[in-house]
């Protein structure tokens, strides 16, 4: 099956600042893929170069087949594309809006008002949809972006932060509809966000972005295995801790180190050694208060790479 | 584009800016009323056969003729149609919306130039039927082939004039990211081009040009100077060319020199026909027309490079 998205040495050069450097990047047909980075990492440029709203600067795009730099018009026929704080005109209903959106996708006026009573439907605004937009909420005017890049039955929808200025309630919400279209309706969702822990439950693979490059991508396990390979911790609180119990909790096979703080005992290896360390710690009678895997993987991928540059880094 | 020029017409014609539109149309409107019944009541009658084309550019006195009402705030309402058209679009976040559909850029500005020219002739020919039909119940009869031809003419080249403010105001929008300045910006344009030129820069200029004027010669000299310079502004080729369209015994533009004088003196003042003045003014025309094409070239180039981020 041939990528419906593929960039190879992508490239995007504002005056001295690569803001997209070297990216080679591949989706296939159907795929959730989560695009994330920290602000400023690209994602958006990378977005425009997807769409043909910019030129590379070097490398090429292909997008469902077409090159956007070239055809930006093909592109656009089969991807819905949801900017990030995406607007309405403010004094047209909402349905009124989409309607318009369905009239520049060419699609015949009785279609069009069919069409657009489905979506509506679909994100829960039927009801709201004869009010002027400039009423909506931040997450209502979400959901109707939503509606607006289903009408034109996309292949490939990239929505731009979405998840950004939406409550908890409202962003779960939103990721449940988006991870339902694309199960039910076989649409690739290219989602770029800033938040990883919010949208790796739906995402089939991400890649993460930082300073303009792709520094990891895979599944969200591979992801996490990754950085499991450099050691896997286990975090362990006794009630009174002893040279045998350590010397002891040393002595498991795979265990690495073992760092002990009075009562609080830190013990890495390279596999899960809960069951280890628990045995010992009853057979030394030490009287165990908790015990767990420091489940650091997110949080270093985290403060790796979704930290904002610091000032004089560099 | 159909769909970008519908959905602007739209806009133009409904909610509030229907207000404005209508409001416009009323006032041209009681405005020539107002010279029509001046003109009866008065001896304006002999003006003789061109009655119709005297209600466009006769004063009664106190108000100047219909002509200045159009050409004045004819181009306030083409700034009006346009200062916002794309910067408005930006700041609703709308922009990248609209350009991710499968629609080519310039058909975003096309789409947008024609809804607002298609606006303004529907307003200036709402206002001249009027002024005409109102006419021809009050004197009883209708214009006859001359007198139409002109004021169709006119009537062409007050929508070229009038795209050139659209245009002008449009460029604005697109260079200009807050609506405030881009109004501010072609409002200033605008005086300049109504007022300072004619009244200030051209008459400077020329006095640079020609510091003494002591005989004949040199008035004429120092006046062809103001003349040439203030017809940098397309508010004095408008307005050199309604004079010629709607006033058959005008025979030349420009400065009239002691040689020129002479020949025409030789010539019966007879009126000369419609083709003769638009041949008059067909130079002032198509200037006019490339102004509208020079401001939708830079435009073009602007908007289809540039990026747009939402």
């Amino acid at each position: 099956m041939a990528p419906l998205v593929e960039t190879s040495s992508l490239t995007k050069h504002y005056g001295s600042i690569k803001a997209v450097d070297g990216l080679n990047l591949k989706m296939n047909p159907g795929e959730v893929y989560g695009f994330l980075g920290p602000n400023g990492s690209g994602k958006s440029t990378t977005i425009l170069m997807l769409l043909g709203m910019t030129e590379p600067t070097s490398g090429t795009v292909s997008v469902a087949g077409h090159d956007p730099t070239r055809d930006p018009t093909a592109v656009k026929r089969q991807v819905g594309y949801l900017p990030e704080a995406v607007g309405f005109y403010p004094d047209l209903t909402g349905r009124r809006n989409l309607l318009y959106t369905a009239e520049l996708n060419g699609i015949s006026k009785p279609e069009a008002e069919h069409k657009v009573e489905e979506v509506l439907h679909m994100v829960q605004l039927a009801e709201a949809g004869h009010r002027p937009a400039g009423q909506y909420s931040r997450g209502m005017r979400q959901r109707l972006g939503l509606a607006d890049v289903l009408l034109k039955e996309p292949r490939l929808v990239i929505l731009d932060d979405p998840t950004l200025g939406l409550d908890p309630a409202g962003i779960q919400w939103l990721l449940g509809l988006i991870e339902e279209m694309a199960k039910q309706k076989g649409i690739a969702v290219f989602l770029s966000s800033h938040q990883l822990h919010e949208v790796q439950r739906i995402c089939d693979r991400v890649g993460i972005m930082s300073r303009g490059k792709m520094v990891l991508e895979g599944t969200v396990s591979e992801l996490t295995a990754a950085q499991e390979s450099g050691g896997y911790e286990v975090y362990l609180e006794v009630e009174k801790s002893s040279k045998p119990l350590i010397k002891a909790l040393s002595e498991i096979k795979s265990v690495k180190n073992v760092e002990a703080n009075k009562t609080k005992i830190t013990i890495s290896g390279t596999e899960d050694l809960r069951h280890q360390v628990s045995t010992i710690v009853f057979e030394q009678k030490a009287g165990m208060l908790e015990l767990r895997t420091s489940n650091r993987s997110l949080e270093e991928i985290y403060l790796r790479y979704f930290q904002e540059p610091a000032d004089g880094e560099d | 584009m159909a769909a970008i020029f519908w959905k602007e017409m739209a806009d133009h014609l409904g909610r509030r800016r229907f207000l404005l539109t209508f409001l416009l149309i009323l006032f041209g409107f009681l405005w020539g009323m107002f010279i029509l019944f001046r003109e009866v009541q008065g001896s304006g009658v002999s003006t003789g056969e061109f009655l119709f084309l005297s209600l466009f550019t006769n004063s009664s006195g106190v108000l100047p003729p219909v002509l200045f009402y159009l050409g004045f705030f004819g181009p306030l309402v083409g700034i009006a149609l346009g200062f916002d058209a794309i910067n408005s679009e930006r700041t609703q976040g709308t922009l990248a919306k609209l350009l991710s559909q499968p629609i080519h850029r310039d058909a975003v500005f096309n789409g947008k130039f024609f809804a607002g020219l298609t606006t303004l002739g529907i307003v200036l020919t709402a206002i001249v039927l009027s002024i005409v039909g109102m006419g021809m119940f009050v004197m009883g009869y209708a214009p006859q082939g001359e007198e139409i031809i002109r004021i169709f003419g006119f009537s062409i080249v007050t929508v070229v004039y009038l795209a050139f403010w659209l245009a002008m105001a449009m460029t604005c929008s697109i260079f200009f990211r807050n609506a405030v300045t881009s109004a501010l910006v072609s409002l200033g344009l605008w005086l300049m081009a109504t007022f300072l030129i004619a009244l200030l820069i051209a008459p400077a200029l020329a006095e640079l040009a020609v510091p003494e004027v002591s005989d004949i010669t040199q008035q004429v000299s120092r006046e062809s100077w103001q003349l040439w310079i203030s017809r940098i502004s397309p508010s004095q080729l408008f307005n050199e060319a309604a004079q010629i369209l709607l006033n058959p015994d005008a025979r030349f533009t420009g400065v009239l020199s002691a040689e020129r004088a002479s020949q025409l003196m030789r010539v019966q003042a007879t009126p000369i026909s419609a083709g003769q003045s638009l041949q008059l003014v067909w130079p002032h025309i198509v200037v006019v027309f490339s102004m509208v094409a020079a401001l939708i070239g830079v435009s073009y180039t602007k908007f289809l490079r540039e990026e747009i981020r939402s």
